[in-house]
């Protein structure tokens, strides 16, 4: 039996970020991952370093996130494909024109900054799009990764600093003092650390964390067709199907010259399979946006599961009902930017000191379900 | 543009057309799409105009008269839905809608990295041959072909015929293997004639089996190869290298569909019907067997699907052919030393530019994909994956839409319900 200071069971961008920061700290750290490093949702997700103020404390947490990315970028590898590219908001409307301004104002009282827009500004900053837009809002400081390096990236660092990384590695049962692997192999560690996105209630049944699926699309190698990642701003108010599916115009440019074209949203569903209808609703929507849309030829279609809860904010911190387990999973669509956030906040928890943003609006004992 | 039929074949080499012809005639509305412009496959190919092949010559006129539509330049991309496929012909798309479905997608060559395979100059056996019959002109130029197996000296015949001078045909395979396939070919009348008319094509040609190629050289293209022959190092100029070692099936539409594939197969049972119902496979999906596998599998096909009986005369046909069929496999089967021609700094997919070095650490194909890129560019791992297969035995991936890179508009739902096939069979 070996110990560890901390196993952290999960090698998506969440628990590698989190290994690569405890390691730092000089904490003796296992990986434990089930198949390979950063091939769960991580290697489905699009990589988009967001700032978004849905709410409160969505919004400290990802412009946190973001400005901690900024400050490792000169450290990652190229491999990682950080692209400083921003992110335009777009308003379709005079009533999401509107919104803008409240929005500039929160994300400035972030110290994000923000930009207005107007149409003639859009064109000529975005010239594939639909010239019926009516401005957007621009976030220069959002930027892209290409997650699965990223997590790799993190990984590799924090087993340089002297982490033991273990993919190919199921864990059969979460325990106070170590983990239970699925060939029967038992570790121990001081602390246990659950990161397994959204397989996570599957080792701790009452975690309130679904899935939520989406579909993406990437097109072939070419002339960049759009320079910022773009969102439509009405992606909340977008028109809802009968199954509570959703779709959203959500397109980014990729170093390498492709499309990556998003996204739905299908709560509940964990199925991995592409559907068709939602599809053809998703590329619709995206052809709305951008006109050229269906002359660009595609290279392959994949969907993955977002980590979702009830709140859309993580949980970071120890459990309530088992202090002795910490999570640090249901990311939902935001745990690429949260990833060096979330790391940061987990890692002051357990050792035992402040963090710079205020952790508890993410604290899982915001949940009733974990008191029991 | 929509189109809708009893019964659809995807391919229309002899495997499709013969699934077609059976099916067809047996009063079915059959429609066949290839991505080529002509009927015929890869085995018979440009047949449909130049008509020299006796046997191609009946099956294609057969076909013509069968009363089974053809569409030409049509590559099948997506299949959203059991019964609907959706197609790209040129700058159009198409959606079918159908009962039934026979794939007939062929094989193509399995390339093996060495250093230098990337040069302009080097291509597959096979598709040095295709560009010749194409006419590439290869009159006085001197050409080198290292690969295994009859198609490795259908190729050098064909080369040879239009006037190439081939410097020495390398075949993989040991001498005792190689000769004991030879000797084994009597059992199947159809491959001796084919044999003998072969060598008699190659008087004069240097043959040499334990033969392979150690690396391509030159400083824009092609100027010579290294060889290993016979166990010894030769180096030879040339203007042109063949090389690639035997088939693999096209299986991206096959597992698209969630067809059961076991050991580089379609798996079917003896009404060539695959483990998804009311979808039949023929031809190199099998296994790779050649024409006359392709013929009795497609006839099989087109019988069951059009619900006749299957003679006993075709099933033992199939017996036969899959007996010869694994005897090609085991002396087609690349050699240990080919997988380790490669250098660090060979490319393994040449799409995206990944040499044999960037997949140190990688522990599948799906680790190489993410952390590494390979199979990510445009032919999605059509050709790197089957030699990271070899190399590395890694097992392929699920298939993910589309099968072919296609416009996205081409891969947009019909608008509305296509009306149903005429006749639900
Ligand atoms: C379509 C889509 C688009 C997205 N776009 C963005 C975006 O633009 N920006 C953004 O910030 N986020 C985005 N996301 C969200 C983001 O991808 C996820 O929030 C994030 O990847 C979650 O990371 P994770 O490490 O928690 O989970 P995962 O990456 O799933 O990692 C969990 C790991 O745990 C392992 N595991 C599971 N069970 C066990 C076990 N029993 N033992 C050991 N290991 C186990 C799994 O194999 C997996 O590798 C998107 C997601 C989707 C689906
Ligand atoms: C390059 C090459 C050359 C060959 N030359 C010879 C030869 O000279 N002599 C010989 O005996 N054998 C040759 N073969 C072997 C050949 O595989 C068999 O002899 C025979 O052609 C197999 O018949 P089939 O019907 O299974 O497939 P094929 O004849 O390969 O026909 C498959 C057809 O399916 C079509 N297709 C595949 N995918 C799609 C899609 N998604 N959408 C639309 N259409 C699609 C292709 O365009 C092709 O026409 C060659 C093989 C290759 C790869």
């Amino acid at each position: 039996m070996s110990a560890f200071d901390c196993i952290i069971v999960g090698g998506g961008i969440v628990g590698a970020a989190l290994a690569d920061v405890l390691c730092a700290e000089g904490l003796s750290v296992a990986l434990v991952e089930a198949r390979s490093i950063g091939a769960g949702t991580t290697a489905c997700g699009m990589g988009h370093l967001v700032a978004m103020d849905d709410n409160a404390p969505e919004l400290a947490l990802t412009a946190w996130s973001v400005a901690l990315w900024r400050e490792l970028r000169d450290d990652l590898p190229m491999a990682v494909e950080y692209d400083a590219c921003g992110t335009l908001w777009l308003a379709t409307d005079e009533e999401e024109l509107a919104a803008i301004a409240a929005k500039v104002a929160s994300y400035r009282g972030a110290g994000v900054r923000a930009e207005v827009l107007d149409a003639a500004a859009l064109r000529e900053a975005e010239p594939a799009l639909t010239p019926d837009l009516v401005g957007a809002l621009r976030v220069p400081d959002d930027a892209v990764v290409y997650p699965p390096r990223a997590a790799l990236h993190f990984a590799r660092r924090a087993q340089q600093r002297g982490a033991r990384l273990m993919p190919g590695c199921p864990v059969a049962e979460l325990r106070p003092d170590g983990v239970v692997l699925e060939n029967g192999e038992v570790l121990a560690a001081g602390h246990v650390v659950l990161a397994a996105g959204v397989a996570s209630p599957r080792l701790c049944p009452d975690l309130p964390i679904s899935p939520r699926k989406g579909h993406l699309l990437i097109t072939q190698r070419g002339a960049p067709v759009v320079r910022h990642q773009l969102v439509e701003l009405g992606y909340l108010k977008s028109a809802h199907g009968s199954d509570g599916a959703s779709v959203a115009f959500n397109a980014q440019p990729r170093v390498t010259g492709q499309l990556l074209l998003g996204s739905s949203r299908q709560p509940g569903v964990g199925s991995a399979q592409v559907e068709p209808a939602i599809l053809e609703r998703m590329l619709k929507r995206a052809a709305d946006f951008l006109p050229g849309l269906d002359a660009l030829r595609a290279l392959r279609v994949w969907t993955g599961l977002r980590p979702a809860t009830p709140d859309g904010l993580p949980l970071l911190g120890r459990h309530p009902g088992k202090p002795w387990l910490w999570l640090a999973c249901g990311h939902e669509g935001l745990g690429i930017t949260t990833a060096t956030g979330s790391a940061q906040l987990v890692a002051d928890q357990l050792l035992g000191r402040a963090s710079a943003i205020d952790a508890r609006p993410y604290a899982p004992s915001r949940f009733e379900v974990l008191h029991a | 543009m929509r189109e809708a039929c009893d019964l659809v074949v995807i391919g229309a080499g002899p495997g499709g057309l013969a699934a077609a012809c059976r099916a067809a005639e047996a009063g079915l509305d059959v429609l066949v799409l290839d991505a080529q412009p002509e009927p015929g496959g890869q085995v018979w190919r440009g047949e449909a105009r130049k008509g020299t092949n006796r046997l191609a010559r009946r099956w294609l006129s057969r076909f013509a008269a069968s009363g089974a539509r053809f569409r030409p330049g049509a590559r099948v991309v997506a299949a959203p839905e059991p019964g609907l496929l959706l197609v790209e012909e040129g700058p159009s798309s198409l959606a079918v809608r159908y009962g039934r479905l026979v794939l007939a997608t062929g094989a193509r060559e399995r390339f093996l990295p060495f250093p230098g395979w990337t040069l302009p100059g080097v291509l597959g056996v096979s598709g040095l041959q295709v560009l010749v019959k194409d006419g590439l002109p290869i009159r006085d130029r001197r050409v080198v072909l290292a690969g295994t197996g009859p198609l490795l000296l259908a190729a050098a015949a064909t080369i040879h015929a239009h006037g190439g001078e081939v410097l020495l045909v390398a075949e993989q395979a040991p001498a005792a293997r190689h000769w004991g396939f030879a000797l084994q070919l009597w059992r199947y009348p159809d491959k001796l004639i084919q044999g003998a008319v072969l060598s008699a094509g190659l008087a004069g040609v240097r043959t040499a089996t334990e033969s392979w190629v150690l690396e391509a050289r030159g400083e824009r293209r092609l100027e010579s190869v290294r060889m290993s022959v016979g166990g010894r190092e030769e180096e030879l100029a040339c203007d042109y290298l063949g090389a690639a070692w035997g088939l693999v099936p096209n299986l991206e539409l096959a597992r698209l569909f969630g067809c059961e594939v076991s050991r580089g197969a379609v798996v079917v049972d003896d009404r060539m019907e695959t483990r998804v119902p009311r979808i039949h496979a023929v031809g190199e999906l099998l296994g790779i067997g050649g024409v006359d596998q392709a013929l009795v599998t497609g006839e099989m096909a087109g019988l069951a699907a059009s619900e006749q009986p299957v003679p006993d005369a075709l099933v033992s046909a199939w017996r036969r052919v899959r007996v010869f069929a694994e005897a090609l496999a085991r002396h087609d089967a690349p050699r240990p030393e080919l997988r380790r021609l490669a250098t660090p700094q060979t490319l393994l997919c040449r799409c995206e530019d990944v040499p044999l070095s960037a997949l140190e650490g990688c522990r599948d194909l799906r680790e190489a994909r993410l952390y590494a890129r390979l199979g990510m560019g445009s032919c999605q791992g059509r050709t790197c994956g089957a030699a990271a297969e070899a190399l590395f035995g890694w097992a392929a991936e699920d298939v993910r839409p589309p099968c072919l890179p296609a416009r996205i508009g081409s891969l947009r739902l019909p608008p509305e319900t296509p009306p149903t096939p005429k006749r639900a069979s």
